[in-house]
């Protein structure tokens, strides 16, 4: 079981897709639990990989590999090859547990060609899956482009009044980035060849059953500096974070976003911005710094990348504090939220890259919940409008208080997440660069100003507007959707040594091989050599 | 000396060019078949050309035996005029499967448009024995005269609807710069002939070296009249502007048959002479092709890309990506590298499968009062039709080059080649050029799956379009998913040494 779980876990939506498409068109209902037991079922599988995970937590490398390079191609060297390190196994986590809740609150939202749209929908599911379980670059980039045709979909069938412009800028715009990454994989492919002689597209190697560490293609990239110049490197960094940075979307590739967020149905957008805008920041953690180490911590590249994260916290922010449209509003704070993701990831130490790996999860949760909140307020009212809105916690209590909870999160209030994935950015930030912790805790300060004021317009004072008046709070599968997400957002903020403890081994691994020293985590969030407690279940394991 | 037959053609010689022979009594078959059928009867000539394809194929294969059986590299046969190497086995493959599916997409639609002749079939099936000469002749008037077979063919087949002013317009103008275009070629052959005293393309290879490099001015002539010829033939940009006229013109089928079959035989020809003749490893000619290929293959990514764009009808449409299409695989020869040519024959296979596919989808939309090739008329096919909307979805991610389905490898190898061979400028622009491209794809995906059909009347695919777009959406993703055996097919038919001694690398 163990040596398959990743398989399982990936092609669960797509036998659900499958299975769909074999349920009559006009059998709505039955559509809609079919979709949804196979959305439920993809999460149940993924589960088991708790317990198994923590089990091997300290075990370094890639664990539960399955598949072998070039097994797939042998011709060109790809290879079915999968296997999660602590990164990729948070993200896979989320991804299983917010598809299924996408999945779930558009019971109600979709009513139109429903069959079709939980058919794109759990393909993408797949998609997302591969992009972080992939250790062959040509099965991720399989993946990395898969994922794009159902989401164009989803936006441009589903969305709002300028989908089509959306859905073409969002896939153009990801496209061109992909290319790019297409063109550095083929040159360190090219590179890997004349340096080992063969020609593969793993990055990875086995080193034992269900085990495998970075190598192939990555063992020869680090030769790259000597044979064909720094400024090689430099641009293959370039090439790699361009098709990465779109994706996330930094400063000056954001303008995508907005658009793709606002017009997506509301569950597009719960996983656009849960876990599609991950993949860039993923793709920067996983390739951009352990393949081009020289290059991330060269001063100058180092010096940008940050300016651009920061100018992306502070830029997103303010155009937030602008906005009208509540969508578009979430939509750029993401800009700012992601911001600080690859600021922490870009100071290069390992408090700043477990901080922006759990700030990825965390805006994961809370900008996740963000959009279903707008998304029922839209059902409901089927206006975004802000100004059509105020006193919604006079006649929609529970939402409200969901709500609050949920803002809070996002803005970084202590004992909730948001806290922890900031608190550990800034301070990553402020050991690597004082000036740069100063900038970018301004974003946290913006963003207390732009949620809060946008929950005062929204939720306080009498009910103005007569159409607000009726309005029915939370049913149970609404509520239903929100508190897996208000547990972790309430987990992670008390609790989160866990995670941390997940994320060590990795980071350190990643800080080792940029070529700084690990330092050790501060004591609030991370005591010093804590045993690893025990397993929860044993049971489950060989 | 007592003379003899054998002295010019033995039993071997003919089992070699067999297919061609099958295909050539075929045809002329055909032609008096059709006299006694009555007008309603006439797809029993649509039968009959497949069977002609199915014996070309045995026979074909009879001739691939003979390589597996003695470890050849070719088999030659009239006195080496025509040597059936792997190279020239593979586009033998590829033309008998474009020409099938051709037929199949043909039954139907040219029943619809009042024209089904058996003189159709016939003329398909020897422009089939043209672009057989194209791959497997190694001497200029050999490959000459299967060009000029296959265009003649072609020019009727385009003119095919007598009744319709446009492909009239489309006849002419293909024939005139058709014609033209021959004229330019068979010059730079006859001063390639002139400077060197033979008709056989390796050994104007080998005397081509004697000339110091770059200096003749008749070696420029020649080289550039040469390319000029061929550039016409496959529609690259300054070449190109009878494609879309000729393409938007043509019978749908015929216009999906020239895209694939018609050009994969002009890059056959072109594949010989840069392997036999110009190639860098026989002589210096390179410094005089390479930067006109470059820049030819500039202009055509842009061009095509660029055209593409803005056009409203959707056979156009797909003329300007074919056009887009030609510079890739021009790219290819730019590297000329192994990955390279490997990538101009992934790339040549898998365009034959997604784009007939996509024509196969447009043949669907023809119906009895509607002509069906503007993008409007494909509005909402996902609400008439859904399995040809979704494939049609495929075969055009696939143009676009979106992995894992087929069109991606072919792309994948020419930037591989690119990148192997320095050319990172070039790479960057053609990866570019893949947005662009997009973009008009996704405005047919647009009106398939998003906007509200403009008309009533319901599409329903004939059986013979059902089974092409069986096998080439069948084809599209499974090469896609499983290429293994297509790459090592390419791989087989690359070395392309019988002969010439043409190693690379």
């Amino acid at each position: 079981m163990q040596s398959h779980i990743l398989s399982i876990i990936l092609f669960t939506p797509l036998v659900g897709a499958l299975v769909l498409l074999f349920v009559p068109k006009e059998a709505k209902n039955a559509i809609r639990w079919v979709a949804n037991l196979f959305a439920l079922a993809g999460f149940i599988v993924s589960l088991p990989l708790v317990p198994w995970f923590w089990a091997r937590v300290d075990q370094p490398g890639f664990k539960f590999v399955e598949g072998a390079p070039n097994n797939w191609i042998p011709s060109i060297g790809a290879g079915y090859f999968l296997g999660i390190d602590g990164i990729s196994f948070l993200l896979i986590m989320l991804t299983t547990l917010l598809g299924f809740i996408s999945i779930l609150s558009s019971w109600d939202a979709i009513q139109e060609r429903v069959k079709e749209y939980y058919v794109w929908f759990l393909l993408l599911q797949t998609g997302m899956l591969g992009v972080f379980m992939a250790l062959d670059f040509f099965l991720f980039y399989v993946f990395w482009e898969v994922m794009l045709v159902p989401m164009y979909l989803l936006i441009g069938i589903w969305g709002g009044p300028r989908k089509l412009y959306a859905a073409i800028k969002f896939f153009l715009y990801t496209l061109v980035g992909s290319v790019l990454l297409l063109l550095g994989i083929l040159f360190l492919y090219f590179h890997h060849h004349g340096q080992a002689g063969t020609y593969t597209f793993a990055f990875a190697e086995v080193t034992g059953p269900g085990m495998a560490v970075f190598g192939g293609v990555w063992k020869s990239a680090a030769a790259i500096g000597s044979v064909w110049g720094m400024k090689y490197v430099i641009l293959l960094f370039l090439a790699f974070f361009i098709g990465f940075a779109i994706k996330v979307p930094m400063f000056p590739f954001h303008t995508w976003l907005p658009d793709a967020h606002t017009e997506a149905p509301t569950a597009g957008s719960v996983i656009l911005a849960g876990v599609l805008l991950k993949m860039g920041t993923y793709g920067i953690i996983r390739f951009s710094l352990p393949f081009f180490p020289e290059a991330a911590r060269h001063p100058q590249v180092q010096f940008w990348m940050v300016t651009l994260s920061i100018i992306g916290i502070l830029y997103g922010a303010l155009v937030t504090l602008m906005q009208k449209d509540m969508k578009r509003l979430i939509a750029y704070s993401s800009v700012s939220h992601l911001g600080f993701c690859t600021l922490g990831i870009f100071a290069l130490n390992s408090l700043g890259l477990s901080g922006s790996i759990l700030q990825q999860i965390n805006h994961g949760i809370s900008t996740g919940a963000l959009f279903l909140i707008i998304g029922i307020l839209y059902e409901r009212r089927h206006s975004r409008e802000i100004a059509e809105y105020g006193g919604i916690a006079n006649v929609m209590p529970v939402y409200a208080t969901i709500t609050l909870i949920m803002f809070l999160s996002s803005l970084g209030l202590p004992l909730l997440n948001g806290f922890i994935g900031e608190f550990a950015i800034l301070q990553g930030a402020f050991m690597a660069n004082k000036t740069w912790a100063y900038w970018a805790v301004w974003g946290v300060v913006l963003g207390a100003a732009y949620l809060l004021w946008l929950y005062q317009r929204v939720f306080f004072g009498p009910v103005t507007n007569p159409k607000n008046q009726h309005l029915h709070d939370l049913t149970p599968r609404e509520l239903a959707t929100f508190i897996p997400l208000v547990i972790l957002a309430f987990w992670i903020g008390i609790y989160p040594k866990p995670f941390f403890r997940i994320l060590e081994q990795p980071v350190n691994e990643l800080v080792q091989m940029v070529g700084q020293k690990p330092q050790t985590m501060n004591a609030q969030t991370q005591p010093a050599a804590a045993p690893p407690p025990a397993p929860a279940a044993t049971e489950g394991q060989r | 000396v007592p003379m003899s037959i054998s002295q010019f053609m033995t039993v071997h010689d003919l089992m070699v060019v067999m297919p061609m022979i099958m295909l050539t009594l075929f045809g002329c078959g055909i032609l008096l078949i059709d006299l006694l059928l009555p007008p309603a009867d006439k797809r029993w000539n649509a039968l009959t050309a497949f069977i002609a394809l199915i014996f070309a194929g045995i026979s074909l294969y009879r001739v691939q035996g003979e390589f597996a059986a003695h470890g050849l590299q070719a088999v030659k046969a009239f006195g080496g005029m025509v040597v059936m190497d792997p190279s020239a086995i593979f586009f033998s493959w590829l033309f008998l499967a474009a020409t099938a599916i051709t037929i199949l997409i043909s039954v139907r639609y040219m029943e619809l448009e009042r024209e089904h002749h058996g003189e159709y079939y016939a003329l398909m099936l020897l422009a089939v024995v043209g672009m057989m000469c194209m791959a497997a002749g190694k001497d200029l008037v050999l490959l000459f005269i299967g060009l000029e077979l296959m265009a003649i063919s072609v020019y009727v087949l385009v003119g095919f609807l007598r009744s319709d002013k446009r492909s009239n317009e489309a006849a002419l103008k293909y024939l005139l710069l058709g014609a033209f275009s021959s004229g330019i070629f068979a010059y730079g052959l006859s001063l390639l002939y002139g400077m060197t005293g033979t008709t056989d393309i390796e050994l104007i290879g080998r005397h081509l070296a004697r000339v110091p490099a770059g200096s003749g001015p008749v070696v420029v002539l020649a080289v550039v009249t040469t390319l000029a010829g061929l550039f016409f033939k496959i529609a690259a940009v300054p070449f190109h502007q009878w494609a879309p006229d000729a393409y938007e013109g043509a019978p749908t089928s015929i216009t999906g048959f020239m895209s694939v079959a018609a050009k994969a035989a002009a890059w056959a020809l072109l594949l010989r002479l840069f392997l036999y003749t110009f190639s860098p490893t026989v002589n210096q000619t390179r410094n005089i092709w390479m930067p006109m290929v470059i820049f030819v293959a500039v202009a055509t990514l842009t061009g095509g890309n660029l055209a593409a764009i803005s056009q409203n009808n959707l056979k156009r449409l797909l003329a300007y990506s074919s056009i887009a299409h030609v510079g890739y695989m021009l790219l290819g020869l730019v590297a000329f590298n192994a990955n390279g040519l490997k990538g101009i024959l992934v790339y040549l296979l898998v365009y034959t499968f997604m784009n007939l596919g996509a024509f196969a989808v447009i043949v669907a939309l023809r119906r009895r009062d509607l002509i069906g090739d503007e993008l409007d008329d494909i509005a909402g096919l996902w609400f008439k039709q859904p399995a040809a909307a979704l494939l049609m979805m495929v075969f055009l991610l696939s143009l676009a080059g979106i992995p894992p389905l087929a069109g991606f490898y072919g792309k994948y190898f020419i930037f591989l080649a690119l990148i192997e061979t320095g050319h990172y400028v070039l790479a960057s622009l053609a990866v570019f050029y893949i947005a662009v491209s997009l973009y008009y794809y996704l405005r047919i995906i647009n009106a398939m799956f998003m906007r509200p059909a403009l008309d009533a009347e319901p599409v329903t695919p004939g059986w013979g379009v059902r089974t092409a777009l069986l096998v080439t959406g069948a084809a599209t993703v499974g090469i896609g998913l499983f290429p293994e055996m297509f790459i090592r097919a390419a791989t087989w038919t690359l070395p392309l040494k019988a002969g010439a001694q043409v190693l690379l690398r």
